[in-house]
């Protein structure tokens, strides 16, 4: 039991890592990803969703007719989404004025009703707690690490919370500019699944 | 009949429950968000339209009421020593309402500047109301009483291109303006005064 417990939490992280190995969700992650903020605020906003989503649908799984199952996880999650909003609007209104319209899209990510469809709808509570973590902590640090590719070439700096960068690539470096723009998206999760492959071929 | 059943219960339940959810967060996290639109929207936007103030127009803000109407205003004093006001109003955009601050001179009725506050417009498109200037800045220096409908509905705002929808709720934002101002003056001015 706790066996088979760690492996769906650890199987988001890595082996169904969800916008690399699943390749779903990819709106908010070509989207937001110009910033490692940015990536990290979404990825902890669509966990929160997955994860509370994911518990409460397990728990429902046996009263909800199944021939309108769809209807009633959508409701769910819309709902999670909204809190989520309100919250974020509430305690860090900077992140959801850059998160914006993505926000209330995380409704229609394919990684949380895909998880409610394919996981919660089927296993008890706890391996559905667990499997939305691992996938929200997967999506994040993937989220993560997109941004930070994409920030430290296109603009030379990481900035995690506002404020001065962390890290600053030396004054003399200019940025390709182009890897905040919606092109530069696509080449780095391009790279980063090619980087994902060559690292998963034996 | 009894599986149709069941499925209407479920679903009837299962939204009657998430209304309620929302409507109890929203109602816990009005306050706080009150709070912070005022800190990084209309705080922004009033430093804006009024770059010379002398005074100290969100920490002089008060709600004026007539007629059962209740409209917070920002009042400001000029470098000019010529008094002014300001406040929100709405209109509603293509991706729901839309917030227009209105800083509008007391004595000519002029309108100083308008800018836009808060807003879920599309991104790249409606957004650029709030992000270029060039578009509310045709507000500037038109008197309260100027039709502020969109040139194709016989007014005198040239719409964005590519976003009629969001010009649309902006122009409806300053003629609701234009109402409150009417009926809300006489209160604005005793408020000034004091």
């Amino acid at each position: 039991m706790a066996q088979s417990l760690v492996k769906e939490f650890t199987k988001g992280l890595w082996a169904e890592i969800p916008p690399f190995r699943l390749v779903l969700g990819l709106c908010p992650t070509l989207a937001v990803t110009k910033t490692v903020e940015n990536g990290i605020g979404m990825g902890v906003a669509t966990t929160f969703v997955l994860v509370f989503s994911n518990i409460l649908i397990s728990m429902l799984r046996n009263i909800i007719p199944s021939k309108v199952r769809i209807a009633c996880y959508i409701v769910i999650i819309a709902t999670f989404v909204t809190i989520v909003e309100f919250m974020m609007q509430a305690y860090t209104y900077e992140l959801f004025l850059k998160l914006g319209i993505f926000i209330p899209l995380i409704v229609v990510n394919c990684i949380v009703l895909g998880r409610a469809e394919a996981f919660a709808g089927k296993n008890t509570v706890i391996p559905s707690a667990a499997d939305g973590l691992g996938m929200g902590i997967g999506f994040t640090m993937s989220l993560a690490a997109l941004g930070a590719v994409r920030e430290l070439i296109g603009a030379g700096t990481l900035t995690v919370w506002g404020g001065s960068p962390i890290f600053e690539i030396g004054h003399g470096y200019i940025p390709f500019q182009f890897m905040v723009e919606a092109p530069g998206a696509f080449i780095g999760l391009g790279l980063m699944l090619c980087l994902m492959n060559l690292i998963g071929q034996k | 009949m009894r599986e149709m059943l069941s499925m209407i219960v479920v679903l009837t339940v299962l939204t009657a429950v998430s209304g309620g959810l929302l409507a109890a967060v929203e109602q816990t996290t009005r306050p706080q968000i009150e709070e912070q639109v005022l800190k990084f929207q209309k705080e922004p936007a009033i430093k804006e339209i009024f770059p010379d103030a002398t005074n100290n127009p969100i920490q002089e803000r008060a709600d004026v009421t007539a007629d059962g109407t209740t409209l917070q205003v920002f009042p400001a004093v000029l470098s000019n020593g010529k008094k002014a006001v300001a406040f929100e109003a709405k209109g509603t955009g293509f991706g729901g309402p839309v917030g227009l601050m209105v800083g509008i001179n007391i004595d000519t009725d002029e309108i100083i500047a308008v800018r836009v506050t808060t807003h879920s417009e599309t991104p790249g498109i409606g957004s650029r109301a709030k992000e270029d200037l060039s578009f509310v800045s045709q507000f500037a220096g038109k008197s309260m009483s100027a039709n502020f409908s969109l040139k194709k509905g016989g007014g005198d705002i040239d719409a964005m291109s590519g976003a009629t929808v969001t010009s649309g709720g902006v122009s409806q934002a300053a003629i609701a303006a234009q109402a409150l101002y009417k009926k809300l003056k006489p209160e604005i001015v005793k408020q000034i005064a004091n």
